[in-house]
Protein backbone atom coordinates (compact mmCIF):
# COMPACT_ATOMS: atom_id res chain seq x y z
CA UNK A 1 0.00 0.00 0.00
CA UNK A 2 1.33 3.77 -1.08
CA UNK A 3 -0.48 6.47 0.93
CA UNK A 4 -0.03 9.60 -0.26
CA UNK A 5 -0.39 12.54 2.36
CA UNK A 6 -0.74 16.57 1.44
CA UNK A 7 1.35 16.23 -1.13
CA UNK A 8 2.68 19.57 -2.98
CA UNK A 9 5.16 20.32 -5.83
CA UNK A 10 5.44 23.48 -7.23
CA UNK A 11 8.10 24.59 -10.35
CA UNK A 12 8.93 28.15 -9.49
CA UNK A 13 5.26 30.09 -9.15
CA UNK A 14 3.50 27.15 -11.37
CA UNK A 15 1.49 24.80 -8.43
CA UNK A 16 1.01 21.58 -10.30
CA UNK A 17 0.57 19.20 -7.19
CA UNK A 18 -1.64 20.73 -4.53
CA UNK A 19 -2.55 18.93 -1.09
CA UNK A 20 -2.86 15.55 -3.12
CA UNK A 21 -4.00 12.80 -0.45
CA UNK A 22 -4.63 9.33 -1.38
CA UNK A 23 -4.29 5.60 -0.96
CA UNK A 24 -2.84 3.36 -3.49
CA UNK A 25 -4.01 -0.27 -2.38
CA UNK A 26 -2.40 -3.69 -2.56
CA UNK A 27 -3.06 -6.05 -5.41
CA UNK A 28 -5.23 -3.25 -7.48
CA UNK A 29 -4.89 -1.37 -10.34
CA UNK A 30 -5.00 2.09 -9.19
CA UNK A 31 -5.16 4.89 -11.90
CA UNK A 32 -4.35 8.38 -12.06
CA UNK A 33 -6.32 9.64 -14.57
CA UNK A 34 -7.04 14.05 -16.35
CA UNK A 35 -6.32 15.73 -18.94
CA UNK A 36 -2.72 16.83 -20.35
CA UNK A 37 -1.00 19.39 -17.60
CA UNK A 38 -3.29 18.23 -14.90
CA UNK A 39 -0.04 16.95 -12.66
CA UNK A 40 -0.58 13.08 -13.14
CA UNK A 41 2.97 12.57 -14.56
CA UNK A 42 4.85 14.72 -12.09
CA UNK A 43 2.64 13.17 -9.33
CA UNK A 44 3.73 9.77 -10.34
CA UNK A 45 7.29 11.06 -10.29
CA UNK A 46 7.49 12.14 -7.19
CA UNK A 47 5.88 8.69 -5.57
CA UNK A 48 8.66 7.09 -7.52
CA UNK A 49 11.31 9.85 -6.09
CA UNK A 50 12.28 11.08 -9.82
CA UNK A 51 10.77 14.71 -8.05
CA UNK A 52 10.95 15.94 -4.60
CA UNK A 53 7.68 17.58 -3.69
CA UNK A 54 8.12 20.51 -1.95
CA UNK A 55 5.87 18.95 1.04
CA UNK A 56 3.89 16.28 2.14
CA UNK A 57 4.28 12.61 2.72
CA UNK A 58 4.98 9.38 0.70
CA UNK A 59 4.38 6.21 2.28
CA UNK A 60 5.11 2.93 1.27
CA UNK A 61 3.54 0.43 3.46
CA UNK A 62 4.62 2.61 6.96
CA UNK A 63 8.18 3.77 5.47
CA UNK A 64 8.09 7.35 4.76
CA UNK A 65 10.12 7.28 1.44
CA UNK A 66 11.03 11.60 1.06
CA UNK A 67 12.51 11.25 4.11
CA UNK A 68 14.68 8.02 3.66
CA UNK A 69 18.39 8.37 3.61
CA UNK A 70 20.15 7.68 -0.26
CA UNK A 71 20.72 4.46 0.60
CA UNK A 72 17.48 3.42 2.30
CA UNK A 73 16.23 5.00 -1.01
CA UNK A 74 18.03 3.03 -3.13
CA UNK A 75 17.18 -0.15 -1.42
CA UNK A 76 13.53 0.49 -1.78
CA UNK A 77 13.56 1.20 -5.00
CA UNK A 78 14.80 -1.99 -5.79
CA UNK A 79 11.22 -2.80 -4.89
CA UNK A 80 9.70 -0.77 -7.64
CA UNK A 81 9.16 -1.49 -10.66
CA UNK A 82 8.36 0.94 -13.34
CA UNK A 83 7.39 1.01 -17.23
CA UNK A 84 7.61 4.07 -19.27
CA UNK A 85 5.57 5.91 -21.57
CA UNK A 86 8.46 5.39 -24.48
CA UNK A 87 9.47 1.64 -22.82
CA UNK A 88 12.90 3.02 -21.64
CA UNK A 89 14.50 0.25 -22.86
CA UNK A 90 17.90 0.03 -23.28
CA UNK A 91 18.76 0.41 -27.41
CA UNK A 92 22.24 -1.38 -27.10
CA UNK A 93 21.17 -4.13 -25.55
CA UNK A 94 18.35 -7.06 -26.81
CA UNK A 95 15.46 -7.63 -25.26
CA UNK A 96 17.40 -10.71 -23.22
CA UNK A 97 19.92 -8.44 -21.96
CA UNK A 98 17.51 -5.74 -20.83
CA UNK A 99 16.27 -8.25 -18.55
CA UNK A 100 18.98 -9.50 -17.61
CA UNK A 101 20.49 -6.09 -16.72
CA UNK A 102 18.52 -5.86 -13.82
CA UNK A 103 19.49 -9.65 -12.56
CA UNK A 104 23.19 -8.76 -12.82
CA UNK A 105 23.24 -5.56 -11.53
CA UNK A 106 20.98 -6.38 -8.15
CA UNK A 107 21.60 -10.27 -7.60
CA UNK A 108 24.31 -12.59 -6.99
CA UNK A 109 22.23 -15.64 -8.44
CA UNK A 110 24.34 -17.94 -11.69
CA UNK A 111 24.26 -17.33 -15.20
CA UNK A 112 21.58 -20.46 -15.57
CA UNK A 113 19.37 -19.03 -12.90
CA UNK A 114 19.36 -15.72 -14.33
CA UNK A 115 18.30 -17.20 -17.84
CA UNK A 116 15.95 -19.30 -15.99
CA UNK A 117 14.21 -15.89 -14.83
CA UNK A 118 14.80 -14.48 -17.77
CA UNK A 119 12.70 -17.00 -19.85
CA UNK A 120 10.25 -16.84 -17.14
CA UNK A 121 9.11 -13.17 -17.44
CA UNK A 122 9.68 -13.27 -20.93
CA UNK A 123 7.33 -16.36 -21.37
CA UNK A 124 5.18 -14.48 -18.87
CA UNK A 125 4.41 -11.62 -21.23
CA UNK A 126 4.58 -13.51 -23.57
CA UNK A 127 7.58 -12.58 -25.76
CA UNK A 128 9.02 -16.08 -26.48
CA UNK A 129 10.92 -15.82 -30.10
CA UNK A 130 12.44 -12.13 -29.24
CA UNK A 131 14.94 -12.96 -27.02
CA UNK A 132 17.69 -12.06 -29.35
CA UNK A 133 16.30 -8.93 -30.92
CA UNK A 134 16.85 -4.95 -30.27
CA UNK A 135 14.45 -2.75 -28.98
CA UNK A 136 14.65 -0.89 -32.62
CA UNK A 137 13.57 -4.33 -34.66
CA UNK A 138 9.94 -5.02 -32.32
CA UNK A 139 6.76 -3.33 -32.66
CA UNK A 140 5.28 -0.40 -30.34
CA UNK A 141 3.74 -3.16 -28.32
CA UNK A 142 6.16 -5.45 -28.11
CA UNK A 143 8.26 -2.92 -26.53
CA UNK A 144 6.01 -2.43 -23.75
CA UNK A 145 5.87 -6.09 -22.80
CA UNK A 146 9.62 -5.77 -22.26
CA UNK A 147 9.10 -3.22 -20.27
CA UNK A 148 6.71 -4.76 -17.92
CA UNK A 149 8.95 -7.84 -18.54
CA UNK A 150 11.91 -6.03 -17.04
CA UNK A 151 9.61 -4.04 -14.64
CA UNK A 152 8.94 -7.40 -12.82
CA UNK A 153 11.61 -9.24 -13.38
CA UNK A 154 12.89 -8.66 -9.56
CA UNK A 155 10.09 -9.57 -8.18
CA UNK A 156 8.70 -5.70 -7.56
CA UNK A 157 6.49 -4.97 -4.50
CA UNK A 158 5.30 -1.87 -6.47
CA UNK A 159 4.64 -1.10 -10.48
CA UNK A 160 3.80 1.82 -12.03
CA UNK A 161 3.17 2.57 -15.55
CA UNK A 162 3.32 5.93 -17.40
CA UNK A 163 0.83 5.74 -20.38
CA UNK A 164 1.32 2.21 -21.01
CA UNK A 165 -1.52 2.48 -23.40
CA UNK A 166 0.66 5.58 -25.35
CA UNK A 167 0.98 4.55 -29.21
CA UNK A 168 -0.90 1.61 -29.48
CA UNK A 169 -3.84 0.12 -31.35
CA UNK A 170 -7.20 -0.70 -29.29
CA UNK A 171 -6.71 -4.36 -29.37
CA UNK A 172 -2.82 -3.71 -27.99
CA UNK A 173 -3.56 -1.75 -25.17
CA UNK A 174 -6.06 -4.08 -24.27
CA UNK A 175 -3.55 -6.76 -24.56
CA UNK A 176 -1.36 -4.67 -21.83
CA UNK A 177 -4.21 -3.77 -19.64
CA UNK A 178 -4.88 -7.32 -19.07
CA UNK A 179 -1.20 -8.23 -18.84
CA UNK A 180 -1.24 -5.43 -15.76
CA UNK A 181 -4.22 -6.65 -14.75
CA UNK A 182 -2.83 -10.09 -14.27
CA UNK A 183 0.71 -9.48 -13.12
CA UNK A 184 -1.00 -7.29 -10.22
CA UNK A 185 -2.88 -9.79 -8.54
CA UNK A 186 -0.55 -12.94 -9.79
CA UNK A 187 2.13 -11.07 -7.19
CA UNK A 188 -0.33 -9.47 -5.40
CA UNK A 189 1.40 -5.94 -6.15
CA UNK A 190 0.24 -2.57 -5.54
CA UNK A 191 0.14 -1.07 -9.38
CA UNK A 192 -0.14 2.92 -10.15
CA UNK A 193 -0.66 3.56 -13.46
CA UNK A 194 -0.80 7.05 -15.10
CA UNK A 195 -3.38 7.29 -17.82
CA UNK A 196 -6.38 9.01 -19.98
CA UNK A 197 -6.86 5.92 -21.52
CA UNK A 198 -10.56 5.75 -20.62
CA UNK A 199 -10.83 1.68 -22.32
CA UNK A 200 -8.25 1.08 -19.23
CA UNK A 201 -9.86 2.95 -17.07
CA UNK A 202 -13.03 0.81 -17.36
CA UNK A 203 -11.24 -2.33 -17.62
CA UNK A 204 -8.86 -2.29 -14.76
CA UNK A 205 -9.55 0.53 -13.10
CA UNK A 206 -10.33 -1.10 -9.97
CA UNK A 207 -9.11 2.43 -8.09
CA UNK A 208 -9.48 6.06 -9.81
CA UNK A 209 -8.20 8.98 -9.16
CA UNK A 210 -8.87 11.74 -11.43
CA UNK A 211 -6.68 15.23 -10.94
CA UNK A 212 -8.23 18.36 -12.67
CA UNK A 213 -5.23 21.25 -12.22
CA UNK A 214 -3.12 19.66 -9.47
CA UNK A 215 -5.71 19.01 -7.67
CA UNK A 216 -7.53 15.78 -6.61
CA UNK A 217 -11.39 16.38 -7.58
CA UNK A 218 -12.37 12.90 -8.11
CA UNK A 219 -11.85 9.53 -6.19
CA UNK A 220 -13.64 6.08 -7.21
CA UNK A 221 -13.49 2.60 -8.97
CA UNK A 222 -14.81 1.85 -12.48
CA UNK A 223 -17.94 0.87 -11.34
CA UNK A 224 -18.66 4.38 -9.94
CA UNK A 225 -17.05 6.90 -12.13
CA UNK A 226 -19.50 6.48 -15.27
CA UNK A 227 -22.34 7.18 -12.31
CA UNK A 228 -20.37 10.34 -11.36
CA UNK A 229 -22.07 13.31 -10.76
CA UNK A 230 -19.06 15.55 -11.22
CA UNK A 231 -18.67 17.84 -14.28
CA UNK A 232 -15.58 18.39 -14.68
CA UNK A 233 -14.88 14.39 -14.24
CA UNK A 234 -17.73 13.77 -16.71
CA UNK A 235 -16.39 16.27 -19.43
CA UNK A 236 -13.10 14.68 -19.39
CA UNK A 237 -14.19 11.24 -19.50
CA UNK A 238 -17.46 11.76 -22.08
CA UNK A 239 -15.68 14.38 -24.36
CA UNK A 240 -17.52 13.51 -27.83
CA UNK A 241 -21.05 12.41 -28.26
CA UNK A 242 -20.08 8.94 -28.91
CA UNK A 243 -18.67 8.81 -25.91
CA UNK A 244 -21.11 10.22 -24.30
CA UNK A 245 -23.51 7.42 -26.04
CA UNK A 246 -20.89 4.83 -25.25
CA UNK A 247 -21.77 6.01 -21.20
CA UNK A 248 -25.40 5.37 -21.97
CA UNK A 249 -24.92 2.26 -23.34
CA UNK A 250 -22.71 0.49 -20.59
CA UNK A 251 -24.97 1.60 -18.10
CA UNK A 252 -28.00 0.03 -19.79
CA UNK A 253 -25.21 -3.20 -19.87
CA UNK A 254 -24.74 -3.00 -16.28
CA UNK A 255 -28.36 -2.54 -15.48
CA UNK A 256 -29.14 -5.76 -17.72
CA UNK A 257 -31.07 -4.18 -20.17
CA UNK A 258 -28.70 -4.83 -23.11
CA UNK A 259 -26.59 -7.76 -23.90
CA UNK A 260 -22.53 -7.51 -22.85
CA UNK A 261 -21.53 -9.25 -26.29
CA UNK A 262 -17.22 -8.68 -26.00
CA UNK A 263 -15.54 -11.36 -26.02
CA UNK A 264 -12.71 -10.74 -24.35
CA UNK A 265 -11.20 -13.59 -24.56
CA UNK A 266 -11.46 -14.37 -27.91
CA UNK A 267 -10.36 -10.89 -28.77
CA UNK A 268 -6.68 -11.43 -26.37
CA UNK A 269 -6.70 -15.01 -28.31
CA UNK A 270 -7.51 -14.11 -31.87
CA UNK A 271 -6.94 -10.06 -31.68
CA UNK A 272 -2.68 -9.86 -32.18
CA UNK B 1 21.42 29.75 -17.47
CA UNK B 2 24.46 32.00 -16.15
CA UNK B 3 27.76 30.15 -16.03
CA UNK B 4 27.63 29.91 -12.11
CA UNK B 5 24.67 28.30 -12.37
CA UNK B 6 26.01 26.03 -15.08
CA UNK B 7 29.26 25.29 -13.08
CA UNK B 8 27.44 24.87 -9.40
CA UNK B 9 25.21 21.96 -11.27
CA UNK B 10 28.68 20.48 -12.87
CA UNK B 11 29.84 20.48 -9.54
CA UNK B 12 26.78 18.82 -8.09
CA UNK B 13 27.35 15.89 -11.27
CA UNK B 14 31.34 15.10 -10.30
CA UNK B 15 30.69 15.15 -6.62
CA UNK B 16 27.38 12.86 -7.40
CA UNK B 17 29.66 10.35 -9.30
CA UNK B 18 31.65 9.24 -5.46
CA UNK B 19 29.37 6.36 -4.37
CA UNK B 20 29.70 2.97 -3.41
CA UNK B 21 28.92 1.17 -6.84
CA UNK B 22 25.99 -1.06 -6.72
CA UNK B 23 27.32 -4.04 -8.64
CA UNK B 24 31.64 -3.80 -8.95
CA UNK B 25 31.56 -6.28 -11.78
CA UNK B 26 29.13 -4.49 -13.55
CA UNK B 27 30.94 -0.85 -13.35
CA UNK B 28 34.26 -2.47 -14.30
CA UNK B 29 32.32 -3.73 -17.64
CA UNK B 30 30.85 -0.19 -18.29
CA UNK B 31 34.68 0.72 -17.79
CA UNK B 32 36.21 -1.50 -19.97
CA UNK B 33 33.66 -1.14 -22.18
CA UNK B 34 34.06 3.06 -22.70
CA UNK B 35 37.36 2.33 -23.18
CA UNK B 36 37.52 -0.08 -26.04
CA UNK B 37 34.27 3.03 -27.50
CA UNK B 38 36.31 6.07 -26.84
CA UNK B 39 39.86 4.88 -26.88
CA UNK B 40 40.19 1.90 -29.61
CA UNK B 41 37.44 3.48 -31.51
CA UNK B 42 39.45 6.62 -32.12
CA UNK B 43 42.43 5.35 -32.84
CA UNK B 44 41.78 5.51 -36.80
CA UNK B 45 41.39 9.18 -36.56
CA UNK B 46 43.93 10.36 -34.29
CA UNK B 47 47.04 7.87 -36.46
CA UNK B 48 45.47 9.47 -39.99
CA UNK B 49 45.81 13.25 -38.16
CA UNK B 50 49.16 12.65 -36.74
CA UNK B 51 50.83 11.31 -39.50
CA UNK B 52 49.87 13.80 -41.79
CA UNK B 53 50.26 16.33 -39.53
CA UNK B 54 54.27 14.85 -38.64
CA UNK B 55 54.88 14.93 -42.58
CA UNK B 56 53.28 18.63 -43.24
CA UNK B 57 55.07 19.90 -40.36
CA UNK B 58 58.61 18.33 -41.80
CA UNK B 59 57.77 19.99 -45.56
CA UNK B 60 56.76 23.58 -43.89
CA UNK B 61 60.02 23.61 -41.60
CA UNK B 62 62.44 22.74 -44.36
CA UNK B 63 60.22 25.27 -46.09
CA UNK B 64 60.94 28.27 -44.07
CA UNK B 65 64.19 26.80 -43.00
CA UNK B 66 66.35 28.21 -45.93
CA UNK B 67 70.05 28.70 -44.20
CA UNK B 68 72.77 27.54 -45.02
CA UNK B 69 74.26 28.27 -42.01
CA UNK B 70 70.97 25.96 -40.04
CA UNK B 71 71.78 22.06 -40.11
CA UNK B 72 69.06 19.79 -41.71
CA UNK B 73 69.00 17.84 -38.18
CA UNK B 74 67.19 20.48 -37.04
CA UNK B 75 64.36 20.11 -38.83
CA UNK B 76 63.40 16.74 -36.75
CA UNK B 77 64.38 19.11 -33.45
CA UNK B 78 61.79 21.47 -34.67
CA UNK B 79 59.30 18.78 -35.76
CA UNK B 80 59.95 16.34 -32.64
CA UNK B 81 58.83 19.81 -30.18
CA UNK B 82 56.06 20.65 -31.79
CA UNK B 83 54.71 17.58 -32.32
CA UNK B 84 54.98 16.90 -28.72
CA UNK B 85 54.35 19.98 -26.82
CA UNK B 86 51.67 21.04 -29.23
CA UNK B 87 50.22 18.97 -32.27
CA UNK B 88 49.86 15.26 -29.98
CA UNK B 89 48.26 16.79 -26.99
CA UNK B 90 46.12 19.68 -28.17
CA UNK B 91 45.13 19.05 -31.91
CA UNK B 92 44.28 15.46 -31.06
CA UNK B 93 42.49 16.36 -28.11
CA UNK B 94 40.62 19.41 -30.68
CA UNK B 95 39.81 16.14 -32.46
CA UNK B 96 38.57 14.27 -30.03
CA UNK B 97 36.63 16.50 -28.63
CA UNK B 98 34.43 16.24 -31.22
CA UNK B 99 34.35 12.50 -32.05
CA UNK B 100 34.47 11.33 -28.15
CA UNK B 101 31.93 14.73 -26.90
CA UNK B 102 29.77 14.27 -29.15
CA UNK B 103 29.36 10.88 -28.67
CA UNK B 104 28.84 11.23 -25.02
CA UNK B 105 26.55 14.10 -25.33
CA UNK B 106 24.47 12.67 -27.64
CA UNK B 107 24.34 9.52 -26.31
CA UNK B 108 23.46 10.84 -22.52
CA UNK B 109 21.13 13.37 -23.93
CA UNK B 110 19.84 9.95 -26.25
CA UNK B 111 19.04 8.05 -23.01
CA UNK B 112 17.75 11.38 -21.17
CA UNK B 113 15.25 11.97 -23.59
CA UNK B 114 13.69 8.43 -23.76
CA UNK B 115 13.79 8.05 -19.98
CA UNK B 116 16.20 5.42 -20.23
CA UNK B 117 18.18 7.55 -17.31
CA UNK B 118 15.12 7.58 -15.40
CA UNK B 119 14.74 3.84 -15.60
CA UNK B 120 18.03 3.45 -14.33
CA UNK B 121 17.67 5.94 -11.50
CA UNK B 122 13.65 3.88 -10.59
CA UNK B 123 16.10 0.54 -10.37
CA UNK B 124 18.11 2.49 -7.63
CA UNK B 125 21.32 2.73 -9.77
CA UNK B 126 23.40 6.37 -8.92
CA UNK B 127 23.19 7.33 -12.80
CA UNK B 128 25.88 10.17 -12.31
CA UNK B 129 28.12 6.90 -11.36
CA UNK B 130 27.19 4.12 -13.47
CA UNK B 131 26.93 6.43 -16.47
CA UNK B 132 29.43 9.21 -16.56
CA UNK B 133 32.03 8.15 -14.04
CA UNK B 134 33.00 5.56 -16.43
CA UNK B 135 33.15 7.78 -19.38
CA UNK B 136 35.58 10.42 -17.42
CA UNK B 137 37.77 7.29 -16.21
CA UNK B 138 38.25 5.97 -19.65
CA UNK B 139 39.00 9.01 -20.94
CA UNK B 140 41.43 9.33 -18.46
CA UNK B 141 42.71 6.12 -19.47
CA UNK B 142 42.96 5.66 -23.14
CA UNK B 143 43.33 9.69 -24.23
CA UNK B 144 46.88 10.00 -22.54
CA UNK B 145 47.36 6.27 -24.49
CA UNK B 146 46.49 8.25 -27.58
CA UNK B 147 48.45 11.13 -26.93
CA UNK B 148 51.56 9.12 -27.02
CA UNK B 149 50.08 7.11 -29.75
CA UNK B 150 49.74 10.43 -31.95
CA UNK B 151 53.57 11.41 -30.58
CA UNK B 152 55.01 8.33 -32.28
CA UNK B 153 52.88 8.38 -35.41
CA UNK B 154 53.62 12.15 -36.05
CA UNK B 155 57.14 12.12 -35.86
CA UNK B 156 57.05 8.65 -37.91
CA UNK B 157 55.23 10.74 -40.26
CA UNK B 158 57.51 13.55 -40.39
CA UNK B 159 60.46 11.45 -40.77
CA UNK B 160 58.49 9.41 -43.51
CA UNK B 161 57.54 12.40 -45.35
CA UNK B 162 61.65 13.74 -45.00
CA UNK B 163 62.54 10.42 -46.84
CA UNK B 164 59.71 10.80 -49.36
CA UNK B 165 60.34 14.21 -50.50
CA UNK B 166 64.49 14.03 -50.00
CA UNK B 167 64.40 16.71 -47.56
CA UNK B 168 66.10 14.82 -45.15
CA UNK B 169 67.21 11.04 -44.45
CA UNK B 170 66.21 9.09 -41.86
CA UNK B 171 69.70 9.33 -40.30
CA UNK B 172 69.84 12.69 -40.48
CA UNK B 173 66.09 12.95 -38.98
CA UNK B 174 66.77 10.57 -36.07
CA UNK B 175 69.90 12.51 -35.44
CA UNK B 176 68.39 15.61 -34.79
CA UNK B 177 65.39 13.68 -33.14
CA UNK B 178 67.53 12.73 -30.38
CA UNK B 179 69.56 16.14 -30.10
CA UNK B 180 68.59 18.28 -27.25
CA UNK B 181 65.64 15.85 -26.20
CA UNK B 182 63.68 17.22 -23.11
CA UNK B 183 61.83 14.75 -21.06
CA UNK B 184 59.81 16.91 -19.28
CA UNK B 185 58.40 18.31 -22.70
CA UNK B 186 56.69 14.98 -22.80
CA UNK B 187 55.60 15.11 -18.75
CA UNK B 188 54.35 18.32 -19.92
CA UNK B 189 52.39 17.19 -22.78
CA UNK B 190 50.93 14.22 -20.66
CA UNK B 191 50.00 16.91 -18.20
CA UNK B 192 48.24 18.43 -20.91
CA UNK B 193 46.43 15.29 -22.14
CA UNK B 194 44.94 14.11 -18.41
CA UNK B 195 43.73 17.68 -18.47
CA UNK B 196 42.53 17.49 -21.74
CA UNK B 197 40.95 14.68 -21.26
CA UNK B 198 38.91 15.39 -18.47
CA UNK B 199 37.19 18.22 -20.16
CA UNK B 200 36.61 16.25 -23.36
CA UNK B 201 34.58 13.59 -21.68
CA UNK B 202 33.20 15.83 -18.64
CA UNK B 203 31.71 18.96 -20.41
CA UNK B 204 30.03 16.80 -22.81
CA UNK B 205 28.68 14.40 -19.86
CA UNK B 206 27.45 16.97 -18.54
CA UNK B 207 25.76 19.06 -21.55
CA UNK B 208 24.22 15.24 -22.12
CA UNK B 209 22.76 14.70 -19.17
CA UNK B 210 20.89 17.61 -18.61
CA UNK B 211 19.36 17.86 -21.91
CA UNK B 212 15.61 18.80 -21.92
CA UNK B 213 13.19 18.14 -24.21
CA UNK B 214 13.63 15.99 -27.51
CA UNK B 215 15.92 15.53 -30.85
CA UNK B 216 16.46 19.33 -31.92
CA UNK B 217 17.73 19.76 -27.88
CA UNK B 218 19.91 16.71 -28.10
CA UNK B 219 21.74 18.41 -31.28
CA UNK B 220 21.89 21.53 -29.74
CA UNK B 221 23.60 19.98 -26.68
CA UNK B 222 26.12 18.30 -29.20
CA UNK B 223 26.99 21.26 -30.34
CA UNK B 224 27.21 23.08 -27.27
CA UNK B 225 29.28 20.46 -25.65
CA UNK B 226 31.72 20.45 -28.69
CA UNK B 227 32.31 24.44 -28.70
CA UNK B 228 32.56 24.68 -24.86
CA UNK B 229 35.22 21.91 -24.96
CA UNK B 230 37.12 23.17 -27.60
CA UNK B 231 37.13 26.37 -26.01
CA UNK B 232 38.20 25.20 -22.84
CA UNK B 233 40.90 23.00 -24.10
CA UNK B 234 42.60 26.47 -25.80
CA UNK B 235 42.05 28.17 -23.00
CA UNK B 236 43.62 25.56 -20.63
CA UNK B 237 46.23 24.81 -23.09
CA UNK B 238 47.22 28.66 -22.68
CA UNK B 239 47.30 28.51 -18.42
CA UNK B 240 49.37 24.94 -18.41
CA UNK B 241 51.89 26.49 -20.61
CA UNK B 242 52.26 29.85 -19.19
CA UNK B 243 52.25 27.85 -15.74
CA UNK B 244 54.97 25.05 -16.54
CA UNK B 245 57.32 26.52 -19.01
Amino acid sequence: MIELKNLKKSFGENVVINDVSAVMETGKCNLIIGASGSGKTVLMKCIVGLFTPDSGEIVYDEQEFIRMTTEEKKAMRQKIGMLFQGSALFDSMTVEQNIFFPLDMFTNSTRAEKQKRVDEVLDRVKLKDAHKKFPAEISGGMKKRVGIARAIVLNPKYLFCDEPNSGLDPQTSLVIDKLIKEITEEYNITTVINTHDMNSVMEIGDKIIYMYKGDKEWEGSNKEIIFSKNEKLNSFIFASEFLQDAKDMRMLEMKGKIDNDRDMDDLLKNGL
Amino acid sequence: MTFFNHLGRFILMIRGMFSRPENFKMYWKELMHQCAELGIGSMGIIAIISVFIGAVSTVQTAYQLVSPLIPKSTIAQIVRDTIILEFAPTLSCIVLAGVVGSKIASELGNMRVSEQIDALEIMGINTKAYLVAPKILASLIMIPLLVIFAMVLGIWGGRFAGSAANILSGATFDRGLLSGFLAYNVFFALIKAYTFAFIISSVPAYYGYNVEGGALEIGRASTSAVVTSCIMILLADYVLAAILL
